[in-house]
């Protein structure tokens, strides 16, 4: 027991150490450029812990989630999936010229939207699975290549097809009819606080949970979850074992892309439904970071993504104050995903050399 | 045949493969309605060297990494942080001090890589996605608090170019020169005048920086191949425990090479300030960190491999670049699908017919869309290229050989 203790608090031990190196380093940063850190922070958890900005931090962490069980579904498998960024971009793209076009009856409007986002984003990312096992591309080049053909080819080719005519300053596809808009959540928050002003909790957050919740019951619990995971620890051990590991390559891969297809609907469902320029580009990177913090847990990466967020919008009020750059949060997080990573394998490396310490003494235990 | 060809000395067997690439380009173009001839004129050659160079630098910075056995996707990163302080410093100071700096910073991303994963044992590709995902925030925030504006600097200035004399006309202490290649050029004969304006293109106009960069690749070679460290650096690539067992400091080694892969980044990036756009901008690498890396395995992790993939991926980017109406990226198609056609005839001989109908159903769909066509759709210039370096890397992924121990984590004293 006592040594599960241990175990665990070394587990927490490694994010918080990077957590207060960053502060300590972006701290320092901003004594440099002439800011006052301890002002700046001040401002910044004021603003954060107001109802509006929860809720913008909320609705901010969503995708972020998403994105970031997209990429560790990927890095389960010992896959990296680079591409969540075209894949949503294009899976938000396609949903809105689906979800524009058609008109079905309420729940299944939404429904329809939601289920081409995935499909679309599974199948883009699953190309890249494919070209792997079978041309040998290797799947970060084939993802990243795939990002700019996606975002630069396909949606620039597609774009002016489906551009809505009747708005001719608009550069974005038709507008979304009001079936297909997802219910927001105020109701529900707003039985325990005040009124939101403004503001609108997306029931995305629900889907969100959900995948979160289905992640864990396919790759922790399940069959397929284990011989996805043994495939990505020893693809040799695991074809032995009746794995087939190009299978579960692509397999995996679909997966993480239907799962990236979900990051763009926030702004798709929620918010503008249509697919314009105002969506939130660089989704797809920030997931691969919360991914990362959150050591690919369910949980983890919901802290990092909620950690993550907050940053983001709490950040706007130091460009009011003027009491700092707001882009050092960037550097914050760019060194907190940098120092976890490193502290991560830190720890790794103390509890194995532990473990082995452990399993010798126990056989020499048992010799004697 | 093709023995014959391999006894050929490989700068002579290199010149070969690229006069019959411009004699594919002029075929493809002459197609072209009203014949612009802008696929083999010397600016397209022109646009091609500078834009091959941050790819050629990216691809060397590879080099010296995975030759180290460190697998280095953090290029991209480096190359931005390799803007973002060349560009600085080649406002603050003078354009010499922009490339010094932009060296310094790609190094300073590839120390922080090398920290990681040498001795910390995290893993490469986790360590260099997070460089990637950090170093834009660095340089959005420096921007901001240095230029006061996050995602532009001013205009930054370049090192200047030269023309070569006699062959193009340069000075020559002073003295003109004939520019034979250029009225050659101007004779309009097929194949001769175009050959001559693509030639014309690489030796006039040139940027003193590529000049540099190029110097560059015979200097990785010799430095690789021909002196001890280099021997010990491939050692730490192909089999550490090996040269540790001979008393190599392996790990040394390997900081060296990750260290120089992040300054070689850097100088592409500083690179891509300076000559290429000529300020700094979010963003503006494009990817050409991956393509390095794309270059790198297509070139068989060697320096002249490496630099004729930089100039395959740099031509169709130097060539949409100043292609408005679409013309030359529409006779590109062609030349995508004659070269689809050769692979897939080439695979058909060697009995690999999955490749050889892939190819074929390829080169066939380009083709068609070529014939439909008197333009590219303006998106195409844009997209072009990365689908090149996919398609390349589709064909080509298969048969080459990366150092052994590529990738795979060393820890001193474990086996």
């Amino acid at each position: 027991m006592n040594n599960r203790m241990r175990s665990a608090s070394l587990a927490l031990a490694a994010p918080l150490a990077s957590l207060l190196l960053a502060f300590l380093l972006s701290a320092l940063v901003l004594v440099l450029v002439g800011s006052n850190p301890l002002v700046a922070f001040g401002d910044m958890l004021e603003y954060g812990s107001r109802l509006e900005i929860v809720i913008d931090m909320l609705n901010r962490a969503t995708p972020l989630y998403l994105s970031g069980i997209a990429a560790a579904i990927g890095f389960r498998m010992n896959l990296f999936n680079i591409g969540v960024e075209g894949q949503y971009q294009l899976a938000m793209f396609v949903a809105a010229v689906v979800g524009g076009a058609l008109a079905l009856p309420g729940f299944l409007h939404l429904l329809l939207i939601l289920v081409v986002a995935m499909i679309v984003g599974g199948l883009w990312s699953g190309l890249a699975g494919l070209l792997k096992v079978t041309r040998g591309v290797n799947e970060v080049i084939g993802t990243i290549m795939l990002n700019f053909i996606a975002i630069g080819g396909i949606i620039a080719a597609l774009i002016g097809r489906f551009r809505d005519g009747e708005i001719s300053t608009n550069s974005g596809t038709k507008l979304i009819a009001e079936s297909g808009w997802m219910p927001n959540l105020n109701g529900f928050v707003e039985a325990f606080t005040r009124d939101i002003k403004g503001r609108q909790l997306s029931g995305m957050l629900v889907v969100a949970v959900l995948v979160g919740i289905a992640y864990h019951l396919t790759i922790n619990r399940s069959r397929f979850g284990f011989d996805l995971r043994a495939s990505g620890l020893n693809p040799m051990a695991a074809r032995s074992g009746g794995v087939p590991p190009k299978r579960m390559v692509v397999v995996a891969m679909v997966l993480s892309g239907a799962a990236a297809g979900l990051v763009g609907m926030v702004d798709l469902v929620s918010r503008y439904h249509r697919y314009d320029n105002n969506f939130s580009p660089g989704l797809g990177f920030a997931g691969i970071a919360v991914a990362l913090l959150g050591r690919h847990h369910p949980v983890g990466v919901a802290f990092a993504a909620l950690l993550f967020a907050f940053m983001d919008s709490s950040s706007s009020i130091l460009q009011v104050t003027g009491s700092a750059s707001p882009e050092i949060v960037i550097i914050m997080q760019g060194v907190i995903l940098l120092t976890a990573v490193i502290t991560y394998e830190y720890v790794n490396q103390i509890r194995q050399r532990e473990e082995t310490k452990m399993a010798a003494l126990a056989t020499a235990g048992g010799a004697a | 045949m093709l023995a014959a060809l391999h006894r050929l000395p490989t700068w002579l067997r290199f010149a070969l493969y690229a006069s019959v690439g411009v004699l594919v380009l002029a075929i493809a173009e002459s197609f072209e309605s009203g014949g612009v001839g802008r696929l083999t004129a010397d600016t397209a050659s022109r646009a091609m060297l500078k834009w091959c160079i941050p790819i050629l630098l990216a691809g060397l910075g590879g080099l010296f990494s995975e030759r180290a056995s460190i697998v280095n996707i953090g290029l991209e990163g480096m190359m931005i942080l390799g803007t973002w302080f060349g560009a600085w410093a080649a406002l603050e100071f003078s354009p010499w001090m922009g490339l010094v700096f932009g060296v310094l910073g790609g190094a300073l991303g590839g120390l922080i890589h090398a920290v990681a994963t040498v001795s910390f044992g995290v893993d490469h590709v986790i360590s260099g996605v997070a460089i990637n995902i950090m170093a834009p925030g660095v340089t959005t925030f420096l921007s901001s608090e240095v230029f006061g504006n996050r995602t532009q600097s001013p205009d930054v200035p370049g090192l200047g170019e030269v023309d070569v004399p006699v062959l193009a006309g340069g000075t020559f202490f002073g003295a003109e020169t004939p520019d034979i290649l250029g009225s050659i050029a101007d004779q309009g004969v097929f194949f001769v005048s175009d050959l001559a304006s693509f030639a014309r293109g690489l030796v006039s106009g040139i940027a003193i920086f590529s000049l540099i960069a190029l110097a560059l690749v015979p200097l990785s070679g010799w430095f690789l191949w021909k002196t001890r460290a280099g021997l010990q650096l491939r050692s730490a690539g192909e089999y550490p425990l090996a040269g540790e067992s001979l008393g190599v400091n392996v790990i040394r080694r390997m900081y060296l090479g990750v260290v120089v892969s992040g300054a070689l980044a850097g100088l592409g990036g500083a690179f891509i300030a300076m000559e290429l756009t000529g300020f700094y901008q979010n963003g503006q690498t494009g990817g050409r960190g991956f393509i390095g890396l794309a270059a790198l395995i297509f070139g068989n992790w060697r320096p002249l491999g490496i630099l004729a993939a930089a100039f395959l991926f740099g031509y169709p980017f130097g060539v949409s670049l100043r292609d408005l109406d679409g013309q030359s990226t529409h006779a590109l198609l062609l030349v995508v699908s004659f070269c689809l056609a050769v692979v897939s005839l080439w695979a058909a001989t060697a009995r690999r017919l999955v490749d050889a109908v892939m190819a074929l159903v390829f080169a066939v769909v380009m083709f068609a869309w070529y014939v439909q066509t008197d333009v590219a759709p303006d998106w195409l210039p844009n997209a072009m290229p990365y689908v090149i370096v996919l398609l390349v890397l589709v064909f080509a992924a298969q048969r080459l050989r990366a150092p052994a121990f590529d990738g795979q984590i060393y820890r001193r004293g474990a086996t």
